[in-house]
């Protein structure tokens, strides 16, 4: 059997919006900026896609949504783009973010600092969020923005993020939110929350890859990053992405429609597997249930070196992830376990599992049988778990 | 970065089928209790390395014969990755059979070859030799507890890129002795920095504690600083012509005993065929140019081509002997 886990990373396409996209890909392969027939047949269904798009987020018909390629992209955009239209031109010298931030946020806050940019990093409690109060312990009027993920990657756990979008309207800051965790799987009301700039992915919610947005409220000023042409009103140029665009409104359409249905079947199934888990001797998992985006699961499994784990899983079919990055490009643990506070020996032993509406209940009793026998195999191989005598009266 | 760089691949695709292998079933896997060694006539030995909050650890453990110092048996535990457990699995089977003095010799680069399938084809890709390291460690670590020394007794130099074991003197004495320049030149020497890169510069795959790139600044600054004190020790002591210094840098007594040596084996015979001489009355430096004072002596004196071919043929003589910035001026 094999069973993808790693939704957090990147889903697969809702089969309505892959269906929706392939003539696009096809026969109607028109620039929609060319006057001609070939151009205009893609017209309709672009601007079906953008109130789908408008309407997933409750944005306001004088909100932009920009497309980009990605929410690294728009990330990027809204950072850049404050430091020329407020750091550079105006009296305003910092940006307020978190210590998780995914690093399409962190590595562009490093490079705005090398540009003299202040950027302060608000530390997360032992939930991995902050709150409204932290939030305001940092603030002043000098700050030009502050962004805050709505869903952390790797946890789960949801930020207060109209409270803390209410805090930096108060010290006169725009507020952005990276969304890319919490689009498609909880509420995202651009408008209840009051945020000014959200970011999102189509891959993340059942759409292809290489298609993002950008929320923008009420066209507030934002210095472009691609310039050359007059696509998405001047604000983002190059060729529009049609089949990309086209499949993301209506998997966001999709996966608004399955929210309910997100909390209650994978929400449960969720439970389920953190339930077996949790059954085991020596595993923690980071964060409320109540206070985490239904479909993820961080644990920290002692004794069981994360890359290990997850190549167990993969002999066994199974798709995770770990932010114990011997498997990456460099080698340090898992950054949110270490922000956190979590013991440093528990953040190499990180598994993410991240699960999506397309996940069975017969996927997920065979990832519990799986995930027993690797746990058990490779603490009878670790050093360090063979110390912990309790391990073997547990019969496993 | 180049066309092989812009996209990452699977790591796991790069694996022998050895190293597979044995992440999935490691054979010398376990522990060996006192009950175990006695049995064999062996002392047991159980050496640690590691930590798990360094993300890696493991455990040797070693039966051996004291009476020959041969390693009976030989198993492990670790907590690492695939590549960790493998290349404990391989480092403990090439333990067995040799003498503690012999296991020693083993290196992470023998354990890696080990695992290969193919000789000339790497068992892990380049990020993951570190993963290797760490068998070799513990293997340092349960000789000295054998011997009853410190482990630093078989270890007593900074390495500076555990893959391939290259110290901190090693690479300062290569880039000392070829002149290297580049941290290019240092892997064409060493190997160090040719696998997982961490050691090039700070950012790569792990932290370091020394970086070629630093070591390399820094032999190259004292490189610099050595080859400036020379000069001026050569300037101050005005001894011996040091063929590293232009005639610029030398002191003028130097100046003077170069341009004296010049005269008297390519100038002074010319001159003497003629009944004539001629002495150097002082050198003066300005700026870039250095003026020769001389006087024309016996038939010279007086001689109407001792303002014009003479002078020549003697400034080019030192022009191109010394440098190009002499002039000679009779008085």
């Amino acid at each position: 059997m094999k069973v993808y886990l790693d939704n957090n990373a990147t889903t697969m396409i809702d089969p309505e919006a892959l269906e929706l996209m392939l003539p696009f890909l096809g026969e109607k392969f028109g620039n929609p900026n060319s006057l001609h027939s070939y151009g205009s047949q893609t017209h309709p269904a672009l601007r079906k896609a953008l109130d789908q798009l408008y309407t997933g987020i409750n944005a306001a018909d004088n909100d932009d949504i920009v497309i980009t390629g990605c929410a690294t992209e728009s990330n990027n955009w809204v950072l850049k783009g404050i430091y020329f239209d407020k750091i550079l031109k105006g009296d305003k010298k910092r940006i307020v973010t978190t210590t998780v931030e995914h690093p399409a946020i962190g590595a562009t806050c490093a490079f705005l600092e090398s540009l003299g940019v202040e950027i302060t990093k608000v530390d997360v409690n032992n939930q991995g969020i902050i709150t409204a109060d932290d939030l305001r312990n940092v603030m002043s009027d000098d700050v030009a923005l502050v962004s805050v993920m709505w869903a952390n990657n790797e946890t789960g756990m949801i930020f207060p993020i109209k409270e803390l979008a209410s805090v930096a309207h108060e010290f006169g800051a725009l507020f952005h939110t990276d969304a890319v965790q919490a689009v498609g799987k909880i509420p995202v009301d651009v408008q209840d929350a009051n945020v000014d700039f959200l970011s999102f992915s189509g891959h993340k919610f059942h759409a292809p890859k290489g298609v993002g947005a950008l929320y923008i409220k009420n066209s507030i000023p934002l210095t472009s990053l691609l310039h050359g042409g007059e696509h998405m009103g001047g604000r983002r140029s190059g060729t529009l992405n049609v089949a990309g665009i086209v499949a993301m409104g209506q998997a966001l359409e999709n996966a608004n429609k399955f929210l309910a249905f997100e909390q209650s079947h994978v929400g449960r199934l969720r439970n389920k597997l953190e339930d077996a888990l949790l059954s085991l001797p020596d595993i923690t998992v980071v964060g409320d249930r109540a206070n985490r985006v239904p479909n993820t699961i961080l644990a920290s499994i002692k004794g069981v070196e994360g890359e290990a784990m997850l190549w167990d899983l993969n002999q066994a079919g199974i798709a995770a992830s770990t932010g114990s990055a011997c498997a990456s490009e460099d080698l340090e643990s898992n950054p949110i376990m270490e922000a956190i506070g979590a013991d440093s020996e528990l953040a190499h032993t990180a598994l993410r599992l991240s699960l999506s509406r397309f996940n069975t209940e017969e996927e997920i009793d065979y990832t519990i049988e799986k995930i027993k026998h690797a746990v058990h195999r490779l603490r009878s191989i670790s050093s360090s778990y063979a110390y912990a005598p309790e391990w073997h009266k547990s019969g496993l | 970065m180049a066309k092989g760089n812009l996209i990452s691949g699977n790591i796991w695709e790069e694996y022998s089928q050895k190293v597979q292998n044995a992440m999935n079933a490691p054979k010398n896997m376990g522990e060996i209790t006192e009950e175990d060694a006695k049995a064999l006539g062996c002392k047991l030995i159980v050496a640690d390395h590691g930590a798990e909050s360094c993300g890696d650890a493991v455990r040797l453990y070693w039966a051996v014969d004291e009476t020959t110092d041969i390693i009976k048996d030989s198993k492990f535990k670790s907590f690492g990755c695939g590549t960790a457990i493998a290349s404990s699995d391989y480092m403990a089977e090439l333990c067995k059979g040799k003498t503690v003095d012999q296991a020693v010799k083993i290196t992470n680069i023998d354990v890696e070859k080990a695992m290969r399938d193919d000789p000339d084809i790497p068992a892990v890709p380049p990020q993951k030799m570190h993963c290797s390291v760490m068998a070799y460690d513990v293997i340092k670590a349960a000789a000295a507890s054998y011997k009853g020394v410190d482990p630093d007794h078989f270890e007593d130099e900074i390495i500076v890129c555990e893959c391939a074991r290259v110290s901190l003197g090693t690479i300062k004495e290569v880039i000392r002795l070829n002149d290297l320049t580049t941290v290019e030149e240092i892997t064409q020497y060493t190997k160090a920095g040719a696998f997982c890169k961490s050691c090039i510069k700070p950012g790569g795959h792990e932290k370091r504690e020394y970086y070629l790139v630093d070591i390399l600044a820094e032999v190259r600054s004292e490189m610099e600083a050595e080859r400036m004190k020379a000069i001026a020790d050569a300037k101050i002591s005005g001894s011996g012509v040091d063929s590293d210094l232009s005639f610029e840098e030398l002191t003028v007594v130097k100046q003077l005993k170069a341009v004296e040596a010049i005269i008297d084996e390519h100038v002074r015979p010319m001159l003497e065929m003629d009944g004539g001489n001629m002495e150097i009355l002082d050198i003066k430096s300005e700026e870039s140019r250095i003026d020769i004072y001389i006087r024309y002596l016996g038939a010279c004196s007086g001689c109407a081509s001792g303002s014009t071919g003479t002078l020549y043929a003697i400034e080019n003589i030192l022009q191109e002997s010394l440098s190009p910035n002499i002039r000679v001026i009779p008085v």
